[in-house]
């Protein structure tokens, strides 16, 4: 993935830590209730549908469409000059709808129903790696 | 119900760098008072959101010399007030207390930057924040994408919304843009976030506003015309598991909840304030409260229909947060005082909608396309 767009420059809470530890390694993790099979976004240790506590994690098939998207033509801090760019929420193929980026393409080419596959900033050392989507090439 | 807004005040400056947040609090809730006949020894309720300076509601409480036996600080963004009006009323009628103070104000202007809640510790912040929704027009203008993929609507017919406003503002000696707009400035002022351009989104402004609720014992006595509370329902809307629906708001929920406890329907209504932080804002609320059709909102807003005073629905005469006022970026208390103008027949002349019996007000909170808030209220005029 080539993109200006900011890396991640926070600290993750203990809590969210195997979450962003993973995108360290590549892998975009996804919470499922083991009691009523529900697929949770954002990653929580419970289910917010059944209140099942036992969740478990699997790594996201990178899949997915977009559902809406804006391109950000003004805006503020370290995206200030980096506009235009897309902000988009994207379904993933397990099903839930995540807010995100549409990198690698012309913002003008972006259209809800695209195919976007899943991608990480390059490997720097941080303790967390953005996930982004780029279109389906090919 | 039994409560009756019986005083009601909107700061009338939009840039305040002389007063401190406070002293614009201080100005309005006297400026309730005295425009119902009350005194602050009358208040024994106290109601505000966090754009309260200092501890929730005990350090304005204080300023003021309240003293109070019913205190509440429900925060939904800028729906607040309209919540507060509908627990004030409920907390009127159980004997809680008899004179409710709701106040609000602030100066995102000329302190020059955004207000709103601390989201660093919110579960959610790390899934959201990173990628460069850096102010809220962002946020809505995915709402506004996915609307006109689904339905169809166009930027003209958003245009519309703010083109109503725009021309009832022209009226309003107070209002902060007060140059009538065509639906071509709307479309060829700078894109700000595909599809909302500059003119599609509200003005920021520094300002206040509160209003007096009181129950028939002391709404009967006060020489002020007063309004009546019918109804209210408030509701919040998230993205549940992770599956947000954006081709709704929680107006779905807010609506019925406050048409039901009326009595009354969509049809019934003269006129409508409606949340307009941006033009789908409105849009989306007037479909969800069942004024049109789901999905219809950018046909139904063409041919004039908000224009006051004979288009099918006027709505916010006032110029609405798109043109006059809103302040702290938080409208709701703005338009309820225009509902309550519009039922006093206080209204500016130009807009004043004739026999105006029955008003809705619909206020919104937080962001449309991740978590929301709703509150409805109708109002009636005192004989109503």
């Amino acid at each position: 993935m080539n993109t200006r767009l900011p890396r991640a420059d926070f600290t993750p809470s203990d809590a969210d830590e195997p979450f962003w530890a993973a995108t360290t390694e590549g892998r975009l993790l996804l919470s499922r209730c083991e009691s009523c099979a529900t697929v949770i976004w954002y990653p929580r240790p419970f289910c917010p549908r059944c209140g099942g506590s036992e969740v478990t994690h699997f790594p996201a098939s990178g899949e997915a469409t977009v559902y809406t998207y804006t391109v950000v033509r003004k805006a503020r801090g370290e995206y200030r000059d980096l506009t235009p760019y897309v902000v988009a929420y994207v379904e993933l193929a397990e099903g839930p709808r995540v807010l995100t980026n549409i990198v690698d393409c012309d913002p003008a080419d972006v259209h809800i129903g695209q195919r976007v596959v899943l991608a990480f900033d390059a490997p720097d050392g941080a303790r967390a790696r953005l996930y982004r989507f780029h279109p389906e090439t090919g | 119900m039994t409560a009756f807004i019986v005083g009601a005040y909107e700061h009338p400056r939009r840039d305040i760098p002389d007063l401190s947040v406070a002293e614009i609090h201080a100005e309005v809730a006297l400026g309730a008072l005295a425009d119902a006949g009350l005194a602050p020894s009358d208040v024994d309720a106290y109601f505000c959101d966090s754009d309260a300076p200092g501890v929730g509601p005990l350090s304005m409480a204080e300023y003021l010399g309240l003293r109070c036996r019913y205190l509440d600080t429900t925060e939904t963004g800028g729906a607040s007030y309209l919540s507060h009006v509908g627990h004030a009323a409920a907390a009127i009628a159980l004997g809680k207390c008899r004179v409710a103070l709701v106040v609000m104000g602030g100066r995102p202007r000329s302190l020059r930057r955004a207000s709103g809640p601390d989201l660093s510790g919110a579960p959610e912040t790390h899934h959201e924040t990173h990628w460069g929704i850096t102010d809220t027009v962002h946020n809505y203008a995915l709402a506004a994408m996915r609307h006109m993929h689904e339905f169809g609507t166009t930027s003209r017919q958003l245009a519309e919304v703010k083109v109503a406003a725009s021309l009832h503002a022209q009226h309003n000696p107070n209002a902060f843009l007060r140059t009538p707009v065509t639906v071509d400035d709307v479309l060829y002022s700078p894109m700000i976030s595909d599809p909302l351009h500059r003119l599609d989104c509200c003005v920021m402004t520094d300002g206040g506003g509160a209003v007096v609720v009181a129950g028939r014992d002391v709404a009967r006595r006060l020489q002020r015309r007063s309004v009546t509370v019918l109804g209210h329902g408030e509701a919040a809307k998230g993205t549940g598991t992770g599956r947000p629906d954006l081709s709704y708001t929680a107006a779905v929920w807010s609506g019925p909840a406050a048409f039901t406890e009326a009595g009354v329907t969509p049809a019934d209504i003269d006129y409508a304030s409606i949340y307009d932080s941006f033009t789908i804002t409105a849009l989306m609320a007037l479909e969800d409260l069942g004024f049109c059709e789901k999905g219809k909102g950018g046909r139904f807003v063409e041919d004039g229909t908000l224009v006051a005073p004979h288009g099918r629905l006027p709505m916010n005469t006032d110029g609405g947060g798109l043109c006059n006022n809103q302040p702290d970026n938080r409208g709701g208390m703005a338009r309820m005082i225009e509902a309550v103008r519009q039922l006093r027949g206080e209204a500016a002349p130009e807009v004043q909608v004739p026999d105006c019996r029955l008003a809705v007000v619909h206020g919104s909170g937080g962001r449309l396309a991740t978590r929301s808030s709703a509150a409805t209220l109708i109002l009636g005029r005192e004989d109503a």
